[in-house]
């Protein structure tokens, strides 16, 4: 169980330091069997936690449900028997298509306990973002929910691997289409005995998705080991204690909301709660209170949102129990550091990591000296480094400007992008990990963000493939041309913006700009969705036909537009 | 759009709403319904509601006036759309 944290300095925490600490902690041995449902569950209850609540969980409207660890251990026997009873192997995937219910975090456990392997995606993702996303994983069944049920239905016939679609919502049986089933876990018999799969520590278990600039998006595949890291990050940078209740703001279709909203607390036998609505201030700070959330990991978006709404807002509300704050997903900019220490009377600790890492890389611990606007340093076991990009050396010297790097080897990195030995096989020079990321090290060690080193956007910590949002406007009948980049945006970072040139016959008016906007947002997502389209009688190009998306992407932020010699003359 | 009373106003924007942004059949859609702080409307898509309301009616609503909270119902996004509006 999550044991008093010591806020030894960070050079006591690095010395000596191996990630046999969580493997004994753990009390797993090298070769052992290790199932993340396992340990997020049975084992708790085996420590004499059964009764200890696990999930506090709020719909809208004030829907709420609460459960135990020994709740959440029978939810994942029974789940994990209705999979194995369809058919469902070890390795499969099974894709969770849902909102923040309790059945999504209740079937994570039950998928991992029967050894198929997680495929959580983001329940706004229209059609075609979950028909990519499905189609590379050849997933074999899906768990969602009847309001859901429409984008899955619309690309079923297009995916023959996918033989189960599993509702988890009250439906008429007469209204349910061939491969598809109910299944209601208050109307199951709780399954008490349950032959958890010996999974071991190479074994996948959760396959993410997360876009590059250029191809589809890409299937990150992860293991069960990764619970290695992903438990003593949760220990030491969000410093969860017994006693804690934590509150984890990010959905679970992104690795956020797996790795430190179901894994990392979980695996330490910590109360978390979910809130499954829409953002206000309002309501945000209503269910901190009500809850007594004393630790708080969200994201700048949100940060800054709040800060929006002002401060006499949160003057209604008692939020002493608040202990510790933490941030992902983006830059925290030290403004939104500053506010949270005026207002909450503690700082937003930053911390940085990816889907592709698994777990947190470099971060603010409790108790150590924030910058406002540095990442922090790095975590105890993992070697990071900025690159020269010319040469993929490090830098000899502080303060220079370049890659951020890691070397592999920790617990919860990725091994493989699936079905993608390539691209995998791209992100590894000189025996660095290349996050794709940029940024200096000044002489204390800590990290100073910079920005991507590609052109995937960042928006409201979430990344969007240009290449994804341009492949889907050439579908749309009015658009010729298009290319994407993104734009400032005071509370999301960056936004995407669409640079449209049109087919004949077809006029730029705001009413077509609207149709545009709704039309990639139900085909990818409302984050892919342009927030701005522009019209343009031609694209920046190279001589050669290549669009110049820096071209644009430079006029967007005031930059130097830097070598043009290569761009078309009229 | 002076030749558009409030209710007729309503009713239109509550017709979009449902159209664009409600998947559940089984969903009943109020003037009254939250939609932002349900979860019906996302921040990113309010965008787009933003976008219709200022085609339609033709007007300007400064970013700083199209928050969450005003556009958290059909109610809210008529009170908003009609400051707004040449009188």
């Amino acid at each position: 169980m999550a044991s008093k944290p010591e806020y030894r300095s960070y050079e006591e925490l690095s010395g000596g330091f191996s990630w046999a600490i969580a493997e004994k902690e753990l009390e797993y041995k090298n070769g052992n069997i290790i199932n993340i449902g396992w340990y997020c569950s049975d084992r708790i209850c085996l420590k004499g936690n059964a009764s200890k609540v696990a999930l506090i969980y709020e719909g809208f409207g004030g829907t709420a449900r609460q459960y135990t660890f020994n709740d959440i251990r029978l939810a994942g026997n029974t789940i994990g028997t209705f999979l194995r009873n369809l058919g469902i192997t070890e390795g499969d995937r099974v894709c969770l298509f849902m909102d923040r219910i309790p059945e999504l975090y209740l079937s994570f456990l039950g998928i991992l306990k029967m050894g198929a392997i997680v495929q959580p995606l983001f329940s706004a993702f229209g059609e075609e973002s979950l028909f990519v996303r499905l189609e590379n994983a050849g997933t074999r069944a899906i768990i969602t929910q009847k309001k859901h049920l429409g984008k899955v239905r619309k690309i079923r016939s297009q995916l023959p691997h996918l033989k189960h679609v599993i509702i988890v919502d009250e439906m008429k049986a007469s209204d349910l289409a061939a491969g598809e089933i109910l299944f209601s876990l208050d109307k199951s018999s709780p399954v008490e005995d349950f032959d958890i799969c010996p999974t071991t520590a190479e074994t996948p278990s959760v396959l993410h998705y997360t876009s590059g600039t250029t191809g589809q998006p890409k299937g990150v595949k992860h293991v069960h080991y990764s619970l290695i890291s992903q438990y003593l990050t949760t220990k030491w940078v969000l410093d969860l204690r017994d006693d804690d209740i934590y509150w984890c703001t990010a959905d679970p279709g992104w690795v956020t909301g797996t790795s430190y909203g179901i894994i990392g607390p979980w695996s330490l036998g910590v109360t978390q709660c979910v809130l499954d609505s829409g953002f206000s201030a309002q309501a945000w700070y209503r269910f901190a209170e009500k809850n007594r959330v004393t630790v708080w990991y969200s994201a700048p978006t949100a940060i800054r949102s709040l800060m929006k709404a002002g401060d006499e807002i949160i003057k209604s509300f008692d939020l002493s129990s608040l202990r510790h704050l933490a941030s992902v997903g983006e830059p925290l900019n030290s403004e939104a550091v500053i506010w949270s220490e005026k207002v909450f009377g503690k700082p937003f600790h930053d911390t940085f990591w990816q889907t592709e890492t698994g777990s947190i890389m470099i971060t603010n611990f409790p108790g150590m000296k924030i910058k406002p606007g540095s990442m922090g340093r790095t975590f105890p076991g993992i070697t990071g480094t900025v690159l020269d990009p010319a040469t993929y050396q490090p830098y000899p010297e502080h303060g220079r400007a370049g890659l951020i790097a890691f070397r592999p080897g920790w617990p919860a990195m990725m091994r493989a992008y699936w079905n993608n030995e390539e691209k995998y096989r791209d992100k590894f020079v000189n025996g660095w990990y290349l996050s794709g990321d940029r940024a200096s090290i000044d002489i204390e060690g800590y990290y100073w963000f910079i920005g991507r080193d590609d052109d995937v956007i960042n928006t409201g910590g979430h990344l969007v493939s240009p290449f994804e949002v341009e492949s889907a406007l050439l579908e749309h009948p009015a658009v010729a041309e298009s290319a994407v980049t993104s734009k400032p945006d005071e509370i999301n970072m960056e936004v995407v913006k669409a640079f449209i040139t049109l087919k004949p016959g077809h006029t730029p008016d705001p009413d077509l700009e609207l149709d545009i906007m709704n039309f990639i947002r139900k085909r990818l997502s409302p984050l892919a969705m342009p927030q701005a389209v522009e019209f343009m009688d031609k694209l920046p190009k190279t001589r050669s036909g290549k669009i110049m998306r820096r071209v644009l992407h430079a006029r967007e932020w005031g930059e130097e537009i830097g070598d043009i010699s290569t761009l078309e003359n009229d | 759009m002076e030749e558009m009373n409030i209710n007729e106003m309503k009713e239109m924007v509550l017709k979009y709403v449902i159209k664009e942004y409600i998947d559940d059949d089984d969903v009943t859609i109020t003037y009254e319904t939250p939609l932002i702080s349900s979860g019906y409307v996302d921040s990113f898509s309010m965008v787009s509601l933003l976008v219709f309301l200022e085609n339609k009616f033709k007007i300007k609503i400064p970013p700083s006036k199209a928050t969450p909270e005003a556009f958290d119902s059909v109610n809210s996004i008529v009170a908003l759309v009609n400051q707004y509006l040449e009188k």
